[in-house]
């Protein structure tokens, strides 16, 4: 085994570069994976972002890669990449325990989520699950059961959720690329506080296969990084339809990487106004300020009904989510973290008419905003109204207001996921915390939202900042 | 219409009661008051949902192809 305690040169590499370096002989496969797992070890006392490893599968993989190279084979885009997972996909030989204690009664998995198959044929090494917020029923990286994933850049301080691990491993410098689940922001929410790019597709482009479920109507899975182009190679290392996903559309591939560099000619950018410009930290309103500047942003859209939107998410969320657990609910509720039990049994007594009629709104408010996609390319809107809380923490106040801390940090990604819409959340590198923005696109076209993700990031506007003591 | 503000207030303890006993779910008292509370907000924003009025041939987002 290397030395890698003494040789952390791949720390702070992005995907590409690893891939670049081994393709190149270099660095190996091996070597790469060594080195995540030494960070890894060397890290997470403090970030707790991992729940699992899986050593020896990795350096299996890595060694596999290793003898490809030496035999002259063609490689994947992401060779000797080591990329880790939320654990609520499955990874064969774990049980899928989505941030429960319920679910580690599962039996192991007998095969990987799809998507983990489709990075590791590009070449990529899985290392390990990440923790998250229980059943993904979360907006702050808190668990009960495994404890909090801490945020990179202070660890005394939320990383978001429910992908707290994702956004804790990617920014905290462990892996440079990571998978995650989104529902109602728990991409979004994490790229943000934890200052890392994340990309949530069009509802319905990424297979969901083999991941434990939320709320069939919202979830999506995307990657983690902090890079555009890392970005962009796992999302087109996954796309594709998958028939075990009865979500997945039938489209054919259309790969982002190629057109990263297009730049900003032609495109027609608005900033999101009304809902989207209240509720806001002073560190939310200079970040948007900074991508509207860069970007030239002079046109303000309001997208209809906006906290309608947000309330009808909640409605289909809070009732869909109880319909999932409900056997659950009635046999293992002392199993449950209590506020996550005691929201879902609120859920499953909503009345079902409510529940038809927050779908009726989805499709009214989905026609609406696909309106305004007609006179603009992209949207831009704060990803979160504020930098990472602390842990723990139960409000803030805004305004003069006191807020529930909670029910708040979601309030800008929901009314966008709600009707399926592809996002790239951007990382601002404030001191001393990053805050994210997201950026909007049409739904299928996720290549305009990653071309402007791209553009502010050469520009050096968007940029994942290093914690301090990586 | 559903529910008034002070009739919701009222009754929703019995409405738990109720829904938990025929969906099966056994409620501890101590969880109650949580459980109210959140179905209280939900119940709150549901409602601004269903005050929002939309056609009769409205489909829902949830369409099912054959």
């Amino acid at each position: 085994m290397p030395d890698v305690t003494s040789d952390m040169s791949s720390d702070w590499m992005t995907a590409a570069e690893i891939a670049a370096a081994v393709k190149a002989k270099t660095m190996t496969a091996l070597d790469a994976t060594e080195a995540a797992l030494a960070r890894v070890k060397q890290r997470d006392a403090t970030l707790n972002a991992f729940t699992d490893i899986v050593a020896e599968r990795a350096r299996g993989r890595a060694r596999a890669i290793d003898a490809a190279i030496a035999r002259g084979d063609k490689l994947g885009p992401l060779a000797g990449v080591p990329f880790a997972v939320k654990n609520l996909f499955d990874v064969e030989g774990l049980p899928t325990r989505a941030g429960s204690k319920i679910n580690r009664d599962l039996a192991p998995a007998k095969r990987d989520a799809t998507l983990i198959e489709r990075l590791e044929a590009a070449g990529a090494v899985l290392i390990g699950a990440l923790n998250m917020g229980e059943y993904a029923y979360d907006f702050t990286g808190e668990n009960i059961h495994d404890g909090p994933s801490r945020n990179p850049h202070d660890p005394t301080r939320m990383t978001g959720g429910s992908s707290g691990g994702s956004g804790a491993a990617v920014g905290g410098g462990e892996v440079p690329l990571a998978l995650g689940s989104d529902t109602n922001g728990s991409i979004r929410v994490p790229s943000s506080f934890c200052g890392i790019f994340g990309l949530k597709p069009t509802y319905g482009r990424l297979s969901r296969a083999r991941s434990f479920p939320f709320v069939a109507s919202f979830d999506h899975l995307g990657p983690f990084a902090r890079s555009t182009a890392d970005l962009a190679l796992a999302y087109d290392a996954m796309q594709g339809p998958d028939e075990a996903d009865a979500g997945c559309a039938t489209r054919p591939l259309e790969p982002v990487h190629a057109s990263l560099a297009q730049g900003l000619d032609g495109l027609r950018i608005a900033r999101a106004g009304g809902y989207f410009a209240q509720n806001l930290f002073p560190e939310a309103r200079e970040a948007i300020d900074r991508v509207g500047s860069a970007l030239a942003v002079s046109k303000t859209v309001e997208l209809p009904e906006a906290a309608r939107a947000r309330a009808a998410a909640y409605v289909i969320t809070t009732t869909e989510g109880a319909s999932l657990h409900l056997d659950r609910l009635r046999t293992r509720p002392n199993d449950f973290d209590p506020a996550v039990r005691d929201r879902l049994i609120a859920g499953a007594m909503i009345p079902a008419p409510l529940v038809d009629r927050a779908q009726k709104f989805r499709r009214w408010y989905r026609a609406r905003v696909l309106e305004l996609f007609k006179e603009v390319d992209v949207i831009i809107a704060p990803a979160t109204p504020c930098v990472a809380p602390k842990l723990g923490q139960q409000t803030f106040v805004l305004d003069g207001v006191e807020l529930p801390v909670r029910a708040n940090i979601g309030i800008h990604t929901q009314p966008i996921s709600f009707i399926g819409l592809p996002v790239v959340a951007v990382p601002i590198p404030l001191e001393p915390m990053p805050i994210g923005v997201q950026i909007i696109a049409a739904p299928w076209r996720e290549d305009l939202a990653m071309r402007v993700a791209h553009a502010l990031e050469q520009a050096g506007v968007a940029r994942a900042p290093r914690p301090k003591d990586v | 219409m559903i529910l008034t503000r002070p009739a919701l207030t009222d009754s929703l303890d019995n409405y738990i009661d109720a829904v938990g006993s025929a969906l099966g779910l056994t409620i501890d008292p101590a969880w109650k008051p949580a459980v109210r509370a959140n179905l209280d907000v939900s119940l709150k924003l549901a409602r601004q949902v269903d005050e929002f009025a939309l056609p009769d041939e409205t489909e829902p987002a949830s369409v099912f192809s054959a």
